[in-house]
């Protein structure tokens, strides 16, 4: 870990260096080079601004915004039920996990509470979109670093994964399944037989990946030491999900949060590493894919029967109030701050997601890296422009 | 008001209605800043609220990081208490016949929990990662500036929310290091989130009225078909 800070901060006292040089004793420019819109870096179209002195990064400021589609003014006049459909598409790549917190938000002002199976199938498909997710950045990050290898594989187990989700919801991105009270649908015959013969894929292709990459040289000397958050300006930025626990904080909102999931009774652990680099978010991430796969055996096993539904209203009015419901979603903590004036709608929906505040961190991260650590660093943050823009 | 709770699970009241972390938060905030505290709100085992006085905003969240522990930075964004002068955007028949013509009209301005006076309000949350509590933070906004000071000296994450507060609401941060547009082109002109900013895309294609309600799994709707 210190000799880690200190390659850090050697490089910034460098940037520092490098730009009273670009400014004031050679009289040189330094060259300002954008990263983006359309970059196969960015995963959609965040726009980095770098301005460098050789192979240095001086100063990066992100723009965001070229996807902002406006979800919290969209979300005012729309009725609850409508809303999933839009937040389905903040995360893409984990949609179901998106819909949970927002109807356990809204389940909590109207003081309903699923049944056990609904919360059980919830937590199964949460874990579930946690894994399609994360497994694309298992295999992203590898290709981003120049190994093409594992994003094959990837792609090839996301589709187990997409095809259980599919079966189960009917959508393979936007599952729009969660409903104020409960679930829309039980799930089908033989789904339970076939996600434990998915998991075992899941477990297979981590190992795989763990044998890929871990110890490859490559991928070690481009990601070890490199882009170190430390546990302070981690939490002082908000940074969250793998980000956070790979820089030794030991937070995880599905054990400490109590929520309207069922993780208290599983038996999983969650992982942190010391070292806040690159490295240690992957790794991070990697045993996090694992635990998850081991908790859907789990859940699928212990599934108590039961209805999948409360008793709601049809039309669904939520009675006035402020309410905030968090779930720890595959890119970090995703919250919504719902205030609702007991209408159909609501007033006021803040949508707190992941992403936004993992990159927020960027330009203070960025400073006095060298230019290909740049995709090293963006890679290994992992986030989802839907999920920064909204 | 009845609760529609499904008739298998435990009552919620086995929460411990007497919660005494967030009570002991609440009277930590009490002591340091006495009638700066305008407002509380306890909601038991699962969340807390305090409105402070707008003068002390930054003292606030010096005193939660440094004396409170909370240095996990959450979020900050505005709440826009104005009723929408555009009524509820929904006047289709349908609506009409269920909630009455008058509803178009708009309500007097209310506020939420921990009550409030200005049309504006922001709310931030912060955690304490090693007591594992979370805290919202609630503060007025002046009617007639706009201006409140900003956090990003006590939180660096407050630098991104603080410029998306500024383009979406309009509200200006004291102290920010650069309060541009985040999301925004440059020159967009108007505060998407503020109520009295018309969604155009619902003014010109009316609200279709409540036309997807769905019936419940489980529950047959009409005479001999299985939902599922």
């Amino acid at each position: 870990m210190t000799a880690v800070s200190e390659r850090q901060q050697l490089a910034y006292i460098a940037s520092q260096a490098a730009d009273m040089r670009v400014n004031v004793e050679l009289e040189t420019e330094g060259m300002t080079l954008n990263i983006g819109p359309q970059h196969p870096a960015t995963h959609g179209t965040l726009r980095i601004i770098v301005k460098l002195d050789g192979e240095q990064v001086v100063a990066a400021d992100p723009v965001p915004g070229y996807m902002h589609r406006g979800y919290e003014k969209l979300s005012e006049v729309r009725t609850y039920p409508q809303v999933t459909t839009l937040i389905n598409r903040i995360d893409w790549l984990g949609s179901f996990a998106n819909e949970v917190p927002f109807i356990l938000a809204a389940e909590r002002l109207m003081e309903v509470e699923a049944p056990p199976r609904a919360q059980w199938i919830r937590t199964i498909l949460f874990e579930l979109s946690r894994i399609a997710n994360v497994a694309l950045f298992l295999g992203d990050m590898a290709v981003q670093l120049g190994a093409v290898t594992p994003v094959f594989y990837a792609f090839r187990d996301r589709e187990y994964v997409l095809n259980l989700i599919e079966s189960a919801t009917g959508g393979r991105f936007h599952p729009n399944f969660d409903r104020i009270g409960g679930l829309k649908d039980d799930l089908p015959k033989g789904w339970i037989a076939e996600t434990n013969q998915v998991m075992q894929k899941v477990q297979a292709f981590c190992d795989e990946l763990d044998a890929l990459l871990l110890g490859n040289e490559i991928f070690n000397v481009r990601t070890r030491g490199i882009g170190v958050v430390p546990a302070e300006v981690a939490q002082s930025y908000g940074l969250s999900g793998a980000n956070l626990r790979a820089s030794g904080v030991d937070w995880d909102h599905r054990r400490d949060t109590p929520c309207g999931l069922v993780y208290d009774k599983l038996d999983w652990k969650v992982w942190t590493h010391p070292d806040g680099d690159s490295y240690a978010r992957y790794w991070v991430r990697l045993q996090e894919v694992r635990e998850a796969a081991k908790m859907v055996v789990q859940l699928c096993d212990g599934l108590p029967p039961g209805p999948i539904m409360a008793k709601v209203p049809r039309i669904i009015k939520v009675p006035a109030g402020e309410a905030w419901a968090v779930t720890e979603n595959p890119l970090g903590e995703m919250g919504y701050y719902i205030v609702s004036k007991g209408d159909l709608v609501p007033d006021r929906v803040k949508i707190r997601s992941a992403s936004f505040n993992n990159i927020s961190i960027v330009p203070w991260l960025l400073r006095g890296v060298y230019v290909p650590d740049v995709i090293s660093i963006l890679a290994s943050l992992y986030f989802i422009l839907g999920d920064i823009d909204r | 008001m009845s609760r529609l709770s499904s008739t298998d699970t435990d009552s919620p009241e086995s929460d411990a209605p007497v919660d005494t972390a967030r009570t002991a938060l609440l009277e930590a905030l009490a002591g340091e800043f006495g009638d700066a505290v305008l407002g509380t709100h306890l909601d038991p085992g699962r969340d807390v609220w305090a409105r402070v006085h707008t003068d002390a905003w930054e003292a606030v969240g010096r005193f939660l990081r440094d004396g409170l522990d909370c240095r996990y930075f959450c979020y900050l964004s505005a709440v826009d208490w104005l009723p929408s002068p555009f009524g509820r955007s929904m006047d289709s028949d349908v609506d009409n016949l269920l909630e009455g013509v008058g509803a178009k009209e708009p309500e007097p301005m209310t506020h939420g929990v921990t009550g409030g006076d200005t049309r504006f309000q922001l709310i931030a949350r912060v955690y304490s990662i090693a007591a594992h509590l979370g805290v919202h933070l609630k503060v007025d906004v002046p009617d007639d500036t706009h201006t409140i000071a900003s956090w990003t000296r006590v939180y660096g994450g407050a630098n991104w929310h603080e410029r998306e507060t500024f383009e979406m609401f309009g509200i200006t941060f004291d102290g920010h290091p650069s309060l541009r547009k985040l999301y925004l082109p440059g020159d967009f002109e108007g505060f998407p989130l503020r109520k009295d900013f018309p969604l155009v895309s619902r003014l010109v294609k009316p609200w279709p009225g409540i036309v997807d309600v769905e019936g419940m799994p489980g529950v047959a709707d009409d005479e001999g078909g299985d939902p599922s």
